[in-house]
């Protein structure tokens, strides 16, 4: 009711041009873009169906080359008997433990990789010095094999977790450093300036406007640096299985070679692709998808 | 209380003979012959609620000086005073943050105000209104029109409660329709600023454009800057009374005779 008031006491305090508020209301309904959700059903057909398909049709493929024998049972195992070793292990109890076991891993050694990464980043990316200092160096270790790693982790700090984290963090620091530092490249210096005017100056000026504005990057470098972790804890549990670590996807991949058991490699191999694709469906698509929507950058295909 | 109302008897332009004080200000930037001059010796006041245009052709510093009366650059010599505090600044383009909704965007500029928290959502509402952007509060930036998107950054600015707005080129990104509808809200909001009571307080405007109607449609003083370096080449006192309209008359007639100086400060440009 207030604001209502003070509306017609400023109406009639100025003299307006005639019709000014409607004229306006009327420019807006035509000019505003109307933006909404896609219904279930649509991304149903479009985003869940093709994915879908092509699964079948590999399966498909997979089975007409075992019927066909193109090769020896040994080396092309039959998508049945992969299916048994994983109830097998299901029914073992085993599968959940393996699998967790490298989850908690890869997730513990992001979140490491997080902690140092962030401010490493915004250091890079807001120091001159420190940015010509190591920057160029961060670039190159995104191209260095996390792999490579490996061999000296374990000389360093022997066959144990905290190996398996240096190689994490050492394969998802960079990624994520270097996300961030795009990141804030992209960042268009009209909203720093306009921060600025707004009196968003030293840290008020870098959580309100930088950190926000540099939000896209940052998650295209987290997504990235979970890769990156996923893909060098894999390497480190490869090559480094003892006993004492614990059975992870890696070791059940070695295990399966030891054995000749291929139907266990090739179940290791889908467990290690499936975990891979839902950490980032479950986790780093929504949050993505998320971000740019709100800030209408999401082109709907 | 007291204390409030002292701030409040300050922020009044009483308390102030201008509302920014431009004083033989040069600028200079480094170019690759040398430190090029942009600016040089601009003197300018703008009166408390006074409404100014500066205008000028491409390459007079209209820009440059407006950044440097908003504090972003230092100038070379001279000296700028804004007794209001930290004027508020429009810029061409929108510059509302796209990770925020209308309101927010509004409410942000108030935080880092210092507004309490219970206070901004209820400012927020009331400087859109005051827009007539009710029910825009929850838009994201995106989904408003080009004009809708200058009107929040009206009201943002506005929310910083200075006592000068810096408007650079605000409108010249948009079509002519929604400009002209734009000039008749910034007219009307910044004469109700001067009248009373208001959300807005008292408002002086420093408006940069190279659209001389604008100009003319806008200001009670028109300032033409010449180009390279700029220099204050002329002045006009608009006597014509609001509201007035893009196409009136008189606003066209002014128009004709500042386009003919304008052209003038060009034309000095080819000849050597």
């Amino acid at each position: 009711m207030a604001s209502t008031e003070t509306t017609d006491v400023e109406t009639t305090a100025v003299k307006d041009s005639p019709g000014l508020g409607s004229l306006e209301a009327g420019l807006d309904a035509l000019e505003t873009v109307q933006s909404h959700r896609t219904p279930v059903r649509e991304v149903l057909v479009k985003k869940v169906l093709p994915p879908l398909s092509a699964i079948v049709l590999v399966l498909v493929v997979w089975q007409v080359l075992v019927s066909a024998k193109v090769t020896d049972e040994y080396k092309l195992p039959a998508p049945s008997a992969v299916w048994s070793s994983l109830t097998d292990m299901w029914l073992q109890g085993t599968l959940l433990d393996v699998v967790w076991t490298s989850v908690s891993r890869g997730l513990l050694g992001f979140l490491l990789a997080l902690a140092i990464g962030t401010p490493l980043g915004l250091l890079v990316a807001r120091v001159k010095f420190v940015r010509a200092a190591i920057g160029p160096i961060l670039s190159g270790l995104q191209s260095l094999p996390s792999v490579a790693w490996v061999p000296p982790a374990v000389l360093w700090l022997g066959l144990n977790d905290s190996m398996m984290y240096a190689v994490i963090l050492l394969g998802a620091v960079p990624s994520i450093a270097n996300g961030l530092v795009s990141g804030v490249d992209q960042v268009p210096p009209l909203y720093l300036r306009a921060g600025r005017t707004l009196g968003a100056t030293g840290v008020r000026g870098a959580w309100h406007i930088l950190m926000p504005a540099a939000l896209p990057g940052y998650l295209a470098g987290l997504k990235q640096g979970w890769a990156f972790s996923w893909r060098s804890l894999m390497a480190a549990e490869i090559i480094a299985s003892s006993p004492d670590l614990g059975l992870g996807l890696g070791q059940l991949l070695e295990n399966g070679r030891n054995n000749s058991d291929m139907p266990g490699i090739f179940l290791a191999i889908f467990l290690i692709l499936i975990v891979g694709i839902a950490i980032d469906l479950l986790i780093f698509s929504p949050l993505e998808r998320r971000v740019l929507r709100g800030r209408g950058l999401l082109v709907k295909g | 209380m007291a204390t409030a109302l002292a701030k409040a008897t300050d922020r009044t332009a009483a308390a102030h003979e201008y509302a920014a004080r431009i004083e033989h200000v040069s600028k200079s930037f480094d170019g690759p012959a040398g430190p090029q001059l942009v600016l040089d010796d601009i003197t300018l006041d703008v009166a408390p609620g006074e409404f100014v245009t500066l205008l000028g052709a491409s390459g007079c510093g209209k820009s440059t000086l407006l950044n440097l009366v908003a504090g972003l650059d230092a100038p070379t010599a001279g000296a700028i005073e804004t007794p209001g505090g930290r004027p508020a600044l429009m810029f061409q383009e929108h510059a509302l943050f796209p990770w925020l909704t209308a309101g927010k965007n509004i409410e942000l500029a108030l935080r880092l105000r210092g507004v309490a928290k219970s206070d901004r959502r209820d400012r927020a509402e009331e400087l859109l209104s005051l827009v007539r952007l009710e029910g825009a509060y929850g838009k994201r930036v995106h989904e408003l029109s080009g004009g809708m998107r200058q009107r929040v950054a009206m009201a943002r600015a506005l929310a910083q409660e200075s006592q000068l707005l810096l408007m650079d080129e605000p409108f010249a990104a948009l079509d002519a329709i929604t400009r002209d509808v734009l000039h008749d809200e910034l007219t009307r909001i910044w004469r109700t600023a001067n009248t009373g009571d208001s959300v807005a307080g008292n408002l002086s405007v420093l408006f940069v454009t190279h659209n001389v109607r604008e100009a003319v449609r806008l200001a009670q003083r028109v300032v033409l800057l010449s180009s390279r370096p700029g220099r204050v080449a002329h002045e006009w006192t608009v006597d014509i009374e609001q509201p007035r309209r893009i196409e009136d008359a008189e606003v066209a007639e002014l128009s004709v005779e500042i386009t003919e100086q304008l052209r003038g400060e060009i034309r000095r440009h080819g000849q050597h």
